[in-house]
C-alpha cells in the first residue's frame, strides 16, 4: 500500500486537527498515524494516511488541502511517503 | 516508520535550502532519422522528438507535485547532429535547417533546452563535422533553445588543434551575431575534452552513440543543502567535515534516484544515470562559492580554494555513489561564474582570476564555465584558453569544458546580463600576451603516454 504524508505547520489555534480530519473523511482518506507537537506556539503535525481509496487525483487533493490550510492560517503539504523513505532509510 | 523529525528535515531542505532536482533529461537517438534529403530528415527528427518526449514535461510536473520536490528543468538531448546530418547536409545552411527543426520540436514539447547540436572531433573532422562547426554561429543566433557542444579532445586520442582553432573563431562569430543580447549565443556552446555520452546538464548534453534509443538521465543538485549542513560543524576537523558532506550528498542523490525511477517508469523509457553534481544558481543560498567560504575561506579564490574544492568534489561523489545504482555524466561540483553569486562577488573583489579558475578545474567536474571576457579578445586567444583546458582534461583523464563568452563592446569593469538561470557575469581579465603562432600551427596534439594501457 502506498502511503501519503500530510504535514501541517502554522500558528496554533482551535480546530486545526478537526478541519483537516473533516476534509480527509469527506474524501475517503483513512488516517493511519498522527504525530503532533507545539513548539514555541507553532503547531507541527504529521499524518500518515492511506489515500488509495479516494476518487480524486493526487494533484487536485493536494491543491484543495493547501487551500483548506490557507483558510485556517496554516501551511499544509501532501507528499508520497517514498521521498522520506529513500532519504532516511537504506 | 516515517517520523516527524525526518519529514521536517526533508521539507526544510526543500523549502529553506533550495533542494531540487536540477534536470530530467530525456536522451533520444536520432540515428534512425538519417536520410539523403534534408527536409525528410528534418521531418523525421521532428516526429521522433515530439513523439518520444510528448509527455516528458507533464510527467515531470506530476512527480514534482506528488513528492513535493521541485524539478527545475525538463530537457532533451539528441544524437550529435553532425552524424545525423552527415548524409543529407551539403552546406552549413542545411545544418542550420536542422537546428530550426530541433528548436521547433523543443518548443512543441515544452522543454527549456535541447542539446546535441554537436560534433565529436577528438581526432579529426569529417566534412560534415566541419560544416556543423561552421554553422554554429548561425544556428545559435537564430534559435533559442538549441544547445551546441563539440568534443575536441580525449585522453585516448589527443587534441584536434584544427578544431580548437576553428572553434576560437566560431565562438567570436557567435558572440558578434548575438551582440545585442551580450553574446548569449556563446552561453549555449561548450567545447569539451573527454565529453561523457550521458550528461544531462546543458549546454553540453548530447545523446551519445553508445546509448540506446531513448533514456532518462537525471541531474541532482543542492549546494544550499550542503552549505546548511556544514554550518553545523563549523570549526570541526576535516574528518567531520567530510563525513557531513558525504551524508548530505547521499540524501540528495537518493531523491534524484527516486525521481529518475519514477520518470522512467511513467514514461516507459529506461533509466540511464544519475549525475551527482552540485550545480549552483544565481539565487542566494544556492552557491558553490558559499560552501567553500563556509569551509573557512574568506573569499573563493583565496589560497586553499583548490584543496577545498577537491575535497568537496570527492565527498559528493563518495556520498552519492552509494545512493544510486548507476552514476554517470559529469558528477562533481560546477563552478560557473555567472550562475553563482559567490563567484561573481569573488571576481568583483579581485579574489578570483581566470588563472585560479583554471587551477580549480583540475579538481572539479567541468571547466571554465560561463566566463565573460572582453569583446576584443582575439580568436586565437580564445583557442589558446580552450587548448589549455583541453590539455588538463587529456592529461588528467577527466572531462573538462570551456564555455567562454567574449562580450562585444565590453571590457574589464563592465558586466554581461544573460537573465534567468544563466545569471550575469563581470568581464574577466585575460592575459594580454599572444599565442597566435602556437594556434596557427594546426594538426593535432598526440595522445599522452599514460593513455597506452592496452
Amino acid at each position: 500500500m502506498k502511503k501519503t504524508i500530510i504535514t501541517v505547520i502554522g500558528k496554533d489555534r482551535v480546530g486545526i486537527i478537526a478541519t483537516v480530519c473533516a476534509f480527509l473523511a469527506e474524501h475517503n482518506i483513512n488516517i493511519l498515524d498522527i504525530d503532533q507537537s507545539i513548539v514555541q506556539g507553532f503547531f507541527h503535525m504529521m499524518m500518515i494516511v492511506d489515500a488509495n481509496k479516494t476518487d480524486k487525483d493526487f494533484a487536485e487533493l493536494a491543491a484543495q488541502l493547501a487551500k483548506v490550510g490557507e483558510g485556517i492560517g496554516v501551511q499544509i503539504k501532501m507528499q508520497h511517503e517514498d521521498i522520506f523513505n529513500v532519504m532516511h532509510r537504506i | 516508520m516515517t517520523n516527524l523529525f525526518e519529514v521536517q528535515e526533508t521539507n526544510k531542505m526543500i523549502e529553506e535550502s533550495n533542494l531540487d532536482v536540477r534536470t530530467i533529461t530525456m536522451g533520444i537517438s536520432l540515428l534512425d532519422c538519417c536520410g539523403t534529403d534534408v527536409d525528410d530528415v528534418c521531418e523525421r527528427i521532428y516526429r521522433k522528438i515530439t513523439t518520444k518526449a510528448e509527455h516528458l514535461v507533464e510527467v515531470g510536473r506530476q512527480i514534482e507535485l506528488e513528492y513535493g520536490i521541485p524539478i527545475v528543468n525538463k530537457r532533451i538531448s539528441v544524437t550529435p547532429i553532425s552524424l545525423v546530418g552527415a548524409s543529407c547536409c551539403h552546406e552549413p545552411a542545411d545544418f542550420v535547417k536542422i537546428a530550426h527543426t530541433l528548436n521547433d520540436a523543443a518548443l512543441k514539447v515544452g522543454v527549456n533546452f535541447l542539446g546535441g547540436y554537436s560534433a565529436l572531433v577528438s581526432k579529426g573532422m569529417t566534412p560534415a563535422d566541419r560544416m556543423l562547426i561552421e554553422s554554429i554561429p548561425q544556428a545559435l543566433s537564430q534559435t533559442q533553445l538549441v544547445c551546441s557542444s563539440v568534443n575536441v579532445g580525449s585522453t585516448k586520442t589527443g587534441i584536434d588543434m584544427d578544431a580548437v582553432r576553428l572553434l576560437g573563431e566560431k565562438i567570436c562569430e557567435t558572440a558578434e551575431l548575438t551582440r545585442d543580447q551580450d553574446a548569449i549565443g556563446c552561453a549555449k556552446l561548450v567545447v569539451f575534452c573527454n565529453a561523457p555520452d550521458d550528461n544531462p546538464f546543458m549546454a553540453g548534453a548530447f545523446h551519445g552513440v553508445t546509448e540506446g534509443d531513448a533514456v532518462i538521465n537525471v541531474g541532482v543538485s543542492g549546494p544550499g543543502v550542503v552549505k546548511r549542513a556544514i554550518e553545523e560543524v563549523r570549526g570541526k576537523d576535516f574528518g567531520v567535515l567530510c563525513e557531513t558532506i558525504k551524508k548530505t550528498a547521499f540524501k540528495v542523490t537518493r531523491v534524484g534516484q527516486l525521481v529518475a525511477q519514477e520518470a522512467s517508469r511513467r514514461l516507459n523509457v529506461p533509466f540511464g544515470i544519475i549525475d551527482l553534481s552540485l550545480a549552483p544558481t544565481p539565487a542566494i543560498g544556492d552557491s558553490i562559492a558559499e560552501i567553500l567560504e563556509e569551509m573557512g575561506l574568506e573569499r573563493v579564490g583565496a589560497p586553499g580554494t583548490t584543496a577545498a574544492l577537491a575535497m568537496l568534489n570527492d565527498q559528493v561523489k563518495k556520498g552519492g555513489i552509494m545512493a544510486s545504482s548507476y552514476v554517470g555524466g559529469l558528477s562533481g561540483a560546477f563552478i560557473p561564474v555567472s550562475e553563482d553569486h559567490g563567484m561573481i562577488d569573488a571576481v568583483l573583489n579581485d579574489a578570483l582570476s581566470l588563472e585560479k579558475l583554471e587551477a580549480m578545474t583540475c579538481v572539479c567536474s567541468v571547466g571554465l564555465d560561463m566566463i565573460a571576457v572582453p569583446g576584443d579578445t582575439k580568436p586565437s586567444t580564445v583557442s589558446g584558453i580552450i587548448a589549455d583546458e583541453m590539455a588538463i582534461g587529456m592529461i588528467n583523464q577527466k572531462t573538462t569544458a570551456v564555455r567562454l563568452i567574449p562580450v562585444p563592446g565590453k571590457s574589464v569593469g563592465d558586466s554581461a546580463e544573460f537573465g534567468g538561470l544563466l545569471g550575469y557575469a563581470p568581464i574577466m581579465k585575460v592575459n594580454p600576451f599572444s599565442c597566435e603562432a602556437f594556434i596557427a600551427r594546426g594538426g593535432r596534439i598526440p595522445a599522452p603516454v599514460h593513455s597506452f594501457k592496452n
